[in-house]
C-alpha cells in the first residue's frame, strides 16, 4: 500500500458497536419478515411473520429513539453532518484510485469516522430513509386506530407503496454497505474494527478544521491508542 | 324454485297446517301455525311428505323414500310439549329443498349429534347448545333473519345491550375476542366471525353444489329412475335433473351487510351469462358490511326465451291425471305454462335453460379454535379472497411498478459492487505480479 505506517486506533465506543450491529440485526430481521408479508416467499409462516415484525419494527422504534438521543447528547451528529468538501475526490478514490491502490484520501479518524461520501449516505438513509421506514411503518402498524387518531384520510395502498419502496431502498443501501466494507485496507478491518472498536489506520494523517468534531477533550474511560 | 302451484308440498315446512288450497289458504292465521313441529319432543310427529302439512290419519308408505308414515299418538305427542330442541329446528332446516344438505350447506342432519369438531357450540361433547340458544324468541319472533333487511346494524355483546332483537357471533364473544394483539381482532370490523371460524362447510355430511334440470325427463325402460353417486347421494334424478353433491367445501366470500337481494319472475335476466337468482348485499365502503362466507349453489334451469324471464314451474301433480305437472307428464312446456298462468304471468310457449347461482350464508358449523382458516389462505394472490377487489390486503396484491423499479435497484447495486470488487481483484493482483 503506501508507506505511511499504520496505527491501531478506537474508532467506536462500546455503545456505537453495540447499537450499530442491533441495528444491522433488526433490519435484517424486518426485511426477511417484511418481505414475507408482501407475499415474496413463506419461511415461517404469514402469522408468524407478521408478529415478529411488528414486534421487532417497534423495538427498532424505541431503540432508534435512544440512538438519537445519545448522537444529540454526545455531539456525535456532527459526524454526520453532510461536506461537500473532498465529495469529489472520495468520488474518484472508489472510482479510480481504489484500483491503483492510492490510500484513501479522507481517512478515518475517531473524531471523523465518516469521510464526505458515507455522510451523505448516511445522513440520507438515517435521516429520511429510516424515518420514511418507520413511519411508514407505524402507520401501517396502526391501520385499525387510524380512525381514532384522526387520520382517516390516508389509504392503506400508500402507506403500504411507501412502506415497500422503502423496504427495497434498504435492502440495496444493505447490499451497498456491505460491499463498502471490505473496501478497508484488508478485506475485513472495517468489520473488524466494527466489532471489536479498533482499526488500523494511516498515522500522522493531520485532521483538518472541518473534519474535527466540536467538542475538545477525550470522555472519561477511553482507551489511549495503544502505539501499534 | 317456487312454492306456487307446489303447495302441498312445501307447506309441510313452510308454515302451513291443513293447506288445501293457496287461493284461499291464510298464510297469516297464527293458528294455521302448527305447533307440534317445534314443540314436541317424542320424534315421533311426522308429517307426510306431500301431505299439505298434515301427519296421516293412518299408516301409509311415501313412495319418495319409501318409508312407512304411522298416525301420531296424539296423546303421547301432546304431552311432550317443551322447548324446541335441534331435532325439532333440524326436521325443517336441515332437509329444506327436499332433502338432506340440499339447501343450506351449514345445516344438516350431522347436526343432530355433531361432535365438537364439527360444531363448537352444538356438539355434544362441548356445549351442547340447543337452535334457540342463539335464535332466542320474543313472543315467537325467532331472532334470525328476514332477508331484506340487514341482519344486525349493531354488533354488541349482550353485556351492552342485552335487548338486542338479533342475535349474532358478537353477541356472546365481543368483536375482540382473541387474546390482546392477536391480529385477527384487528380483523373483524371488515372481516366476519364465520369467515375464519368455518373454514369448510359440509364437514360431515355432503350437500348439493349443482343441480341441472336442463337433464331431466330421460327414462330407463320407459321409466323415470334415479342413479346413486360416490358420496352416496343422488346424480341424477328423472324428475329433477343431474346434482352434483360435495363434502368439505370451502366457501365463497363476497361484502355481506345482512340483507340479500332477489331476482323475481317478473326481472328481466340476461341469459348470455349465468343469472344470480339472489346475491348478497355490502360493499368496502360499508361499515356495516363484512366479508362473509357462502355457499353457491349452481344449476341451470328453464327460463322464457321470449320474455326473458325464470319461470314458474308445475312439477307436483295434483291428481292421478295432473298430466301438465312436469313429474307426471314430463313435460317442461306444459308445466312451465301451468305454472306461470297458476301464477297470473305470461308464457310465450319457448323456453330454454339458463345457469342460475344462489348463495346461502354460512353461519353454524364453527370449528374449533385450532381448525380456523389460515392467514396465508387469504394473503395469498391466488388464496380465497382474490376475487374481491377494491381494498389492498398486503400477501395478496402487489404494487408491479414498486417491485420492477424495487428490484432494478437492489439488483443494479449488487450488479455495481459486484464489478467494483472485480476490479479492484483484477488491479489487486496484477500489481503483486
Ligand atoms: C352459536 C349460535 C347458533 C346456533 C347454536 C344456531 N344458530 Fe342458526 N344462526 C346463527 C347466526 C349468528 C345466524 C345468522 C343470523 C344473521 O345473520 O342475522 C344464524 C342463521 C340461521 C338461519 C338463517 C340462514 C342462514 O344460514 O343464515 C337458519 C335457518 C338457522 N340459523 C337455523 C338454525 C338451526 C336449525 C339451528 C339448530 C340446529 C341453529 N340455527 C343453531 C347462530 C346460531
Ligand atoms: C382473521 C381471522 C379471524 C377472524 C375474523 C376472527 N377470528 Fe376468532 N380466531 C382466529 C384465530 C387464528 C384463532 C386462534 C388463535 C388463538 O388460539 O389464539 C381464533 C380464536 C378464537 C376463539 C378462541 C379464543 C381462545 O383464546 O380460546 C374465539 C372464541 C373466537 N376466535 C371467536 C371469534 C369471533 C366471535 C369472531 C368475530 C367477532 C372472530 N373470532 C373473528 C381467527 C379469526
Ligand atoms: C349464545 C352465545 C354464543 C353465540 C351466539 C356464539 N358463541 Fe361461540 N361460544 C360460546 C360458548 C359458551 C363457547 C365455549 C367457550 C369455551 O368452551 O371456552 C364458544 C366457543 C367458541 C369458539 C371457540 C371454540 C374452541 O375451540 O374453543 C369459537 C371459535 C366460537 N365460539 C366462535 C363463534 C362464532 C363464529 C359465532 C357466530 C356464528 C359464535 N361463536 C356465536 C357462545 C356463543
Ligand atoms: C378470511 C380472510 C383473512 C384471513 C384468514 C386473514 N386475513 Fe388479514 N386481512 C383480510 C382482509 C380482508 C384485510 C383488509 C382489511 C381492511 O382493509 O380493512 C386484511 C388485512 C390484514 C393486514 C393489513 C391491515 C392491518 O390490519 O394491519 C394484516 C397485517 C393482516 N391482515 C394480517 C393477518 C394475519 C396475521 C392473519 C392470520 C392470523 C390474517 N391476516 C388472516 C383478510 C384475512
Ligand atoms: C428496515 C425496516 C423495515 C423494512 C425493510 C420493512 C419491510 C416491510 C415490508 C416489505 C412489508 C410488506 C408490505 C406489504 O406487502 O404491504 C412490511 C409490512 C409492515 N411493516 Fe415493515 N419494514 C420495516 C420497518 C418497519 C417498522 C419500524 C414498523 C413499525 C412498527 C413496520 C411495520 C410494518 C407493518 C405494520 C406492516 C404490515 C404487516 C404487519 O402488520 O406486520 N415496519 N414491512
Amino acid at each position: 500500500m503506501t508507506g505511511k505506517k499504520m496505527v491501531n486506533t478506537y474508532l467506536y465506543t462500546r455503545y456505537e458497536r453495540f447499537w450499530h450491529w442491533l441495528q444491522t440485526t433488526l433490519i435484517t430481521i424486518l426485511l426477511v419478515t417484511g418481505f414475507e408479508v408482501d407475499g415474496l416467499y413463506t419461511l415461517m409462516g404469514y402469522g408468524t411473520a407478521v408478529e415478529v415484525h411488528n414486534f421487532v419494527g417497534l423495538t427498532w422504534l424505541i431503540a432508534f429513539a435512544f440512538f438519537v438521543f445519545w448522537l444529540l447528547t454526545t455531539g456525535e451528529w456532527k459526524q454526520y453532518v453532510p461536506t461537500t468538501k473532498k465529495m469529489f475526490t472520495v468520488i474518484h478514490y472508489y472510482m479510480i484510485g481504489i484500483f491503483r491502490g492510492d490510500p484513501h484520501p479522507v481517512p478515518k479518524r475517531k473524531e471523523a469516522k465518516h469521510n464526505p461520501l458515507q455522510r451523505i449516505a448516511y445522513l440520507s438513509v438515517a435521516a429520511f430513509l429510516l424515518p420514511i421506514q418507520m413511519i411508514s411503518g407505524f402507520l401501517y402498524w396502526g391501520y385499525n386506530s387510524w380512525a381514532a387518531w384522526g387520520l382517516d384520510w390516508l389509504s392503506l395502498p400508500v402507506v403500504a407503496a411507501i412502506h415497500i419502496l422503502g423496504a427495497f431502498g434498504v435492502l440495496s443501501f444493505l447490499v451497498g454497505h456491505v460491499y463498502m466494507t471490505t473496501t478497508g485496507h484488508t478485506l475485513f478491518a472495517h468489520i473488524r474494527a466494527m466489532i471489536t472498536g479498533w482499526e488500523e489506520i494511516q498515522e500522522g494523517v493531520e485532521l483538518e478544521d472541518w473534519e474535527k468534531r466540536q467538542r475538545k477533550g477525550r470522555k472519561a474511560g477511553e482507551p489511549e491508542a495503544p502505539s501499534a | 324454485m317456487n312454492i306456487q302451484s307446489n303447495e302441498a308440498r312445501c307447506t309441510s315446512c313452510h308454515a302451513g297446517y291443513g293447506w288445501k288450497d293457496a287461493k284461499k289458504f291464510d298464510f297469516t292465521d297464527p293458528t294455521r301455525v302448527d305447533c307440534l313441529v317445534c314443540h314436541e319432543q317424542t320424534g315421533t310427529y311426522k308429517k307426510f311428505p306431500a301431505g299439505a302439512g298434515n301427519p296421516v290419519k293412518e299408516t301409509k308408505v311415501f313412495k319418495g323414500n319409501k318409508k312407512t308414515y304411522h298416525p301420531p299418538e296424539w296423546n303421547k305427542v301432546a304431552q311432550s310439549v317443551a322447548r324446541p330442541g335441534r331435532k325439532n329446528c333440524g326436521s325443517c332446516h336441515f332437509f329444506g329443498g327436499g332433502g338432506d344438505g340440499v339447501k343450506h350447506g351449514d345445516l344438516d342432519s350431522s347436526l343432530m349429534k355433531p361432535s365438537k369438531t364439527l360444531d363448537v357450540h352444538m356438539g355434544v361433547d362441548g356445549q351442547n347448545f340447543d337452535c334457540v340458544r342463539c335464535h332466542s324468541t320474543t313472543l315467537h319472533h325467532i331472532a334470525g333473519r328476514v332477508y331484506t333487511t340487514p341482519a344486525s346494524k349493531h354488533r354488541k355483546s349482550l353485556i351492552e345491550d342485552d335487548l338486542a332483537s338479533k342475535i349474532t357471533c358478537e353477541s356472546c364473544h365481543s368483536s375482540t375476542p382473541h387474546k390482546s394483539h392477536n391480529k385477527a381482532n384487528d380483523h373483524t370490523d371488515k372481516v366476519a366471525c364465520q369467515s375464519c371460524h368455518i373454514p369448510e362447510y359440509a364437514r360431515v355430511q355432503p350437500t348439493k353444489m349443482w343441480w341441472d334440470w336442463s337433464t331431466a325427463g330421460k327414462k330407463k325402460n320407459g321409466k323415470p329412475y334415479q342413479e346413486k353417486g360416490e358420496l352416496g347421494k343422488p346424480v341424477y334424478d328423472t324428475k329433477k335433473g343431474d346434482f352434483v353433491w360435495e363434502k368439505n367445501v370451502k366457501p365463497e366470500y363476497f361484502w355481506f351487510n345482512g340483507s340479500l337481494q332477489q331476482l323475481t319472475v317478473k326481472d328481466t335476466i340476461d341469459p348470455s351469462k349465468p343469472v344470480r337468482i339472489n346475491w348478497p348485499v355490502g360493499s368496502r365502503e360499508d361499515e356495516h358490511s363484512r366479508i362473509f362466507p357462502f355457499k353457491v349453489h349452481r344449476g341451470k334451469q328453464p327460463y322464457d326465451k321470449v320474455n326473458k324471464t325464470l319461470t314458474i314451474l308445475h312439477l307436483f301433480p295434483k291428481g292421478k291425471d295432473d298430466k301438465d305437472a312436469y313429474w307426471k307428464g314430463y313435460d317442461w312446456n306444459k308445466a312451465i305454462a301451468y305454472g306461470q298462468d297458476y301464477a297470473g304471468l305470461p308464457y310465450s310457449g319457448e323456453y330454454d335453460f339458463v345457469e342460475t347461482s344462489y348463495v346461502y350464508p354460512t353461519t353454524h358449523m364453527v370449528a374449533p379454535k385450532d381448525n380456523v382458516v389460515a392467514c396465508i389462505e387469504c394473503h395469498s394472490a391466488d388464496g380465497r379472497l382474490a376475487s374481491l377487489a377494491g381494498f389492498y390486503m398486503p400477501g395478496r396484491d402487489d404494487f408491479k411498478a414498486i417491485n420492477v423499479f424495487g428490484w432494478i435497484l437492489v439488483l443494479g447495486t449488487l450488479v455495481g459492487v459486484t464489478f467494483h470488487g472485480l476490479g479492484r481483484a483484477i488491479s489487486r493482483g496484477r500489481k503483486e505480479d
